[in-house]
């Protein structure tokens, strides 16, 4: 049973040590952070594709001061994939039913640019865990 | 889920979120006895007894307080479906490690899937996590890597 990847072996190596050089950003100084939702019903929805274009973006952009992170289900699994932007000094924004193209515009307008695209935006504010 | 690759990153989050530090993924193709072996192995906070024995119910959750998946209970089904089995050694503090078998010839078996997206995914969300994949083939290695030698610069065995 082949592993049909489009990563090389070698890209682990250079993505772990870019996200652990990424220290000081984690502990507060990051300028954005995005999280991609991924629980089970986001990883069954395509939640690691989000995720694999964003590194793709952060790695041909050289993007060095964004956290990207996961969590868990969050708690609105019909509209997975879903992560969530939070720029420094602003209310973090959550994206719903997102795809490769999504993920793009969001990454490259909100993210890098600051710009919400409302279009995609589910609302501002993060969910609560009772 | 659409392959085996999702299943072991949802059954990692998991992990994660049961406080594991150190997480190995061991995957042994033995074709000469028809069988796919995974364990998933973590250093989290374990389980007791009761929580074992209700581990594969979807209806089940050991942290109630968090949103968290089916993980388990989805992979064990995924391995049932081709006349597989599912055991979890754990203990509380203990850590806990999961093994399945999986008939790899049997028609409905899942594709393995994008390992190293999976690999990917976990070492850029947790990079002070060790993830160790080991994927193993009859009596060759297909890969192995590891995110603590792969800080180190060691990683030559890929």
């Amino acid at each position: 049973m082949d592993s049909d990847s489009k990563l090389k072996p070698e890209d682990l190596d250079r993505i772990s040590k870019r996200m652990r050089q990424q220290t000081v950003l984690r502990e507060g100084a990051g300028r954005a952070k995005v999280t991609v939702h991924m629980g089970t019903c986001g990883i069954a929805a395509g939640a690691r594709k989000v995720m694999s274009c964003l590194l793709g973006l952060i790695d041909e952009q050289s993007v060095q001061d964004v956290i990207l992170t996961t969590s868990g289900c969050a708690g609105l699994c019909s509209r997975e994939p879903m992560m969530t932007v939070e720029l420094r000094g602003h209310a973090p924004v959550k994206y719903v039913d997102l795809d490769e193209g999504k993920t793009k515009k969001i990454f490259n307008e909100h993210v890098v640019g600051g710009t919400i695209v409302a279009d995609y935006a589910l609302g501002m504010g993060s969910e609560r865990v009772s | 889920m659409e392959d085996i690759s999702l299943h072991l990153l949802d059954v990692a989050e998991n992990a994660l979120l049961a406080g594991a530090g150190r997480i190995e993924i061991r995957i042994y193709e033995d074709r000469r006895e028809d069988i796919l072996k995974i364990e998933i192995e973590d250093d989290g906070r374990g389980m007791d007894e009761q929580a074992v024995s209700r581990a594969l119910d979807p209806f089940y959750t050991t942290k109630p307080e968090k949103r968290v998946g089916l993980g388990l209970a989805l992979f064990a089904q995924a391995a049932r479906e081709t006349e597989g089995s599912i055991k979890i050694d754990t203990e509380p503090g203990g850590g806990t490690t999961v093994r399945a078998a999986f008939r790899l010839s049997h028609p409905d078996i899942k594709p393995m899937g994008d390992l190293l997206a999976t690999m990917a995914t976990l070492a850029c969300a947790h990079p002070h996590v060790q993830f160790v994949l080991d994927h193993r083939r009859d009596s060759g290695v297909v890969y192995r890597w590891d995110s603590e030698s792969s800080a180190r610069g060691k990683n030559n065995g890929l």
